[in-house]
């Protein structure tokens, strides 16, 4: 953690497209100001996250990951966001075994309307991920797709 | 066409809004060295004739067969740029859209890291596209009926526009009665016309157009399917009254025990009912209906020697046996016009409501200046709660009438404090409407005056009327009052005059509130049957803003009437033709595209395990038996009508043998590794 001060994380992010990347669009049609560390993955629904793409993200080289989807109850398939939800615990106590500060990967929930919301949730989650320092528990060689 | 790729990256400058802050050139320079890309191109509007022509003359001219385009969100151009490719001659499918609009330059303003993560996000687009298969965009009937939910002034023109133009009608409506707020309104500004006159015909015309089924007191219990197929269930709950017997003769109501005992809604509390009624004379249908949470006999069984009701009903139109009745169809469109609740004064202690007697709501006042209401229309001093203890053959005593009416706008709006920030757009006009009926009713004596924040008199003859009711006398003092407290039979209300900076004690006989407009605390239930986004504010959220005010994030479901959001009568009304018109396009056209990202199942690799099955949110998978190198196994087969391409099976499958098509893992995965690589 010695590089904590110009360390800029590089962060994959996975938001469904009804709410949280709808939040997203919202807080740049609002133009609100965000750290340009998180890069998007557009998925329908946050319950298409399979864990092996946040193992994945963390193999390539992300320091960090966040899910987002809709608030609980507002799934526009339902329940996806639980299914994600459920998926997510049991991922982070497992990350947490393989020696993965929980920083790391994130889950929330930001709504359609919730631009400045989205803001803070890029905000917590790149401090946090800052602290922490860069990934290098899971390095390796790059793969040719 | 499914050979090697060859990609085409279009990066819109969106005017400056793009090119201002991402270097565009620099982005065009690094498309170019990305594997399998022919060609990359920047313009100044990608989504104009010129910007599209790009598109479609390189596939033409360079055989491309992806396209990746850089510019704003997919949410916005998305449609447009399919249908660029489509006249192109490619599959909609292969294009793939970097979004470094809404969510680059506009909130990252360094040029350098803008650049680096426009870059990034291209390369991440390329890299997907060159795994996109091409789609069959598959096509659906359309059954030509239309759900609308909620029969207010917005519900009603709804139903009777789509009605007329043919199509089938199901208006369901909670409530014994159609027509919502408006029916409890007496005039309307700034016309003055008679709510009643104008709004009654309707209400007439949807109980009896021969495209629309009516049913009140109804609720909509579940809604499946998905737009031009949707099963809708609904409850018509029990009146108790025989609907077919029963003439509206009203000789029930007053033979009831309770007459006069129950508040009434309608009358918001401020009128008294029984448990049988009709909640204002011109109610429609003009039908009564039992109150089963107070009726004597369904409460406690037994109504004297015999329900008085039952015995005054020439008719034999009442009959306590009569069930709840469930009954199901399907329509192609929804239109929700569920309407609002008015703000709970209860909230603002210090205004003193639900204390002091003559503190009112604008809605209860609305009642009270209503001539078929229960003062039948004359402002009278109230006496909540006081049984009326009037002895045979006693003079009942004349009501007092208040020599001065104070009215605080904007109670429950543009307050942060009970977490309303929104302005509901209405109450200050109403106000001022309800100031002039003062004037004009009690006398022009009769003192009013105004406490108010600002005066919003935006809409077409709304500043003139708002001119024409200070020229009536009534006295406007801006600043927002601190405090009700009664002073011998007088209401004091403490204020600051903010225009000369002087604290104030006024003195008044009544004081109406002018409650703001909020989301109705039932809202849950449609949310929950239709998944409707909540704006900040928590009315119902519009597809878009500006462009798309009627729809919603779910196809086939549109929104009418203040259900979306504060708005006055012929703002809902045209909100309403709107949405008419809108559910209209599926219904005439008669067919709808369904979705073609669904999910396939890889039946070479499928172990038939079923957990895909229990988990789809749809019922979209079924296990079905299969040969396979002359074995029957179980393997699981997905319907496409039903995916609605949600993905959650292909990320549960431990197999990965289903897979969601355009977000399989091939095509996420190296997405992934361009955004995770430094
Ligand atoms: C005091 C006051 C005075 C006003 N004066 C004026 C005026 O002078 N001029 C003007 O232009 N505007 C005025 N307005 C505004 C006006 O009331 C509204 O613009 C108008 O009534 C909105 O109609 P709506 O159909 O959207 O909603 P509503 O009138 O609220 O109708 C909604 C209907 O849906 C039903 N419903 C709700 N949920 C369900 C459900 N789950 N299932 C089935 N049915 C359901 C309700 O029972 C109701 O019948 C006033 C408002 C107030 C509060
Ligand atoms: S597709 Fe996958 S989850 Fe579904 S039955 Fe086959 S193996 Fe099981
Ligand atoms: S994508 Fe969603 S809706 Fe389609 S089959 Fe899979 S779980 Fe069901």
């Amino acid at each position: 953690m010695a590089e904590k001060t110009d360390f800029e994380p590089n962060i994959v992010a996975f938001l469904c497209n009804w709410c949280s990347y709808a939040g997203a669009d919202l807080a740049g049609t609002s133009r609100i100001q965000y750290p340009s560390n998180v890069r998007v993955i557009r998925v329908m629904c946050s319950g298409r996250v399979n864990p092996l793409f946040v193992m994945n993200a963390l193999q390539q080289g992300a320091d960090g990951v966040l899910i987002s989807g809709c608030h609980p109850g507002d799934c526009h398939y339902m329940q996806g966001n639980y299914y994600a939800r459920r998926r997510f615990n049991l991922m982070r106590n497992f990350l947490e075994y393989l020696g993965v500060e929980p920083q790391r990967v994130r889950m929330s929930w930001v709504s359609a309307s919730e631009g400045a919301k989205w803001k803070e949730v890029i905000e917590e989650v790149v401090n946090g991920v800052k602290e922490v320092g860069p990934m290098d528990q899971f390095k390796r060689r790059q793969l040719n797709w | 066409m499914n050979g090697k790729p060859k990609i085409g990256v279009y990066v819109c400058h969106c005017g400056t809004n793009i090119a201002g802050t991402v270097n565009v050139e620099e982005v065009v320079q690094f498309a170019q060295t990305l594997p399998d890309v022919v060609v990359a191109r920047n313009y100044s509007y990608m989504c104009s004739d010129p910007g599209q022509a790009l598109i479609t003359d390189d596939i033409a001219n360079m055989g491309l067969n992806r396209v990746v385009v850089a510019s704003c969100s997919p949410r916005m151009h998305e449609p447009t740029f399919r249908k660029t490719l489509l006249s192109g001659g490619l599959n909609p499918y292969f294009l793939e859209m970097a979004n470094i609009r809404e969510q680059c330059s506009w909130v990252h303003d360094d040029p350098i890291a803008a650049t680096e993560k426009a870059k990034r996000v291209v390369e991440a687009a390329v890299v997907k596209a060159r795994r996109l298969e091409a789609l069959d965009v598959k096509e659906v009937d359309v059954e030509p009926s239309c759900l609308i939910i909620g029969a207010g002034i917005a519900g009603i023109q709804a139903a009777l526009d789509i009605a007329d133009a043919g199509f089938k009608v199901y208006l369901v409506e909670k409530s014994p009665t159609v027509g919502g707020h408006m029916a409890q309104l007496d005039k309307t500004f700034p016309t003055l016309d008679c709510s009643a006159c104008i709004l009654t015909p309707k209400m007439v015309d949807v109980a009896n157009h021969p495209n629309i089924e009516l049913m009140t007191y109804s609720q909509v219990e579940e809604i499946g399917g998905y737009i031009g197929n949707f099963d809708i269930k609904v409850r018509k709950r029990s009146r108790f009254v025989d609907m077919d017997k029963c003439t509206g003769c009203g000789d029930c109501a007053s033979e009831c025990r309770l007459a006069g005992r129950i508040p009434n809604e309608f009358d918001e509390g401020i009128g008294m009912r029984g448990a049988i009624y009709l909640p204002f004379p011109q109610a429609v249908p003009a039908k009564y209906t039992i109150d089963k949470e107070n009726c004597l006999f369904l409460t406690k069984g037994k109504c004297g020697e015999s329900p008085k009701c039952k015995d005054a009903c020439k008719a034999g139109a009442i009959n306590f046996d009569l069930q709840d009745e469930v009954v199901e169809f399907k329509v192609g469109t929804i239109i929700v016009a569920t309407g609002y609740d008015v703000f709970d004064a209860r909230l603002k202690p210090e205004y003193g409501y639900g204390v002091y007697d003559n503190v009112l709501t604008a809605l209860e006042f609305e009642r009270m200046v209503n001539a078929s209401g229960p003062t039948g229309g004359k402002v009278v001093m109230l006496e909540r709660g006081k049984k009326k203890k009037k002895k045979e053959g006693e003079e009942a005593e004349a009501p007092r009438v208040p020599q001065s009416v104070t009215f605080i706008q904007c109670v429950g709006s543009r307050d942060k404090s009970v977490g309303n920030e929104y302005c509901s757009r209405v109450c200050c006009m109403y106000t001022a409407k309800l100031a002039h009926l003062v004037k004009d009713k009690v006398g022009h004596d009769c003192e009013v005056t105004v406490f108010y924040m600002d005066v919003r008199a935006f809409g077409k003859g709304f500043e003139e009327f708002y001119d024409r009711v200070r020229r009536e006398g009534v006295k406007y003092i801006r600043g927002n009052p601190s405090e009700i407290y009664k002073k011998g039979d007088k209401l004091i209300v403490r204020a600051e005059d903010t225009l000369t900076a002087t604290p104030l004690e006024h003195e008044t006989d009544m004081v109406v509130l002018s409650v703001g407009l909020c989301p109705r605390s039932d809202n849950r239930e449609i949310i929950d049957l239709l998944k409707l986004s909540q704006s900040s504010d928590l009315f119902y959220l519009e597809a878009h803003p500006k462009l798309r005010p009627v729809d919603t994030a779910s196809d086939g479901v549109y929104l009418a009437g203040v259900c979306q959001g504060p708005k006055d009568i012929p703002d809902a009304v045209a909100q309403a033709k709107g949405a008419a018109s809108a559910a209209m396009i599926p219904m005439a056209s008669g067919k709808v595209k369904v979705e073609a990202q669904t999910s396939v199942v890889n039946e070479q690799t499928c172990r038939g395990c079923g957990f895909c099955v229990e988990l789809c949110p749809f019922t979209a998978i079924e296990l079905v038996e299969i040969n396979r190198m002359g074995w029957p196994v179980r393997v699981a087969r997905v319907n496409e009508a039903l995916c609605k391409g949600c993905g959650a099976c292909a990320a549960a499958c431990l197999s990965g043998s289903i897979q969601q098509r355009s977000f399989k893992d091939v095509q996420l995965l190296p997405q992934i590794q361009a955004l995770g690589v430094k």
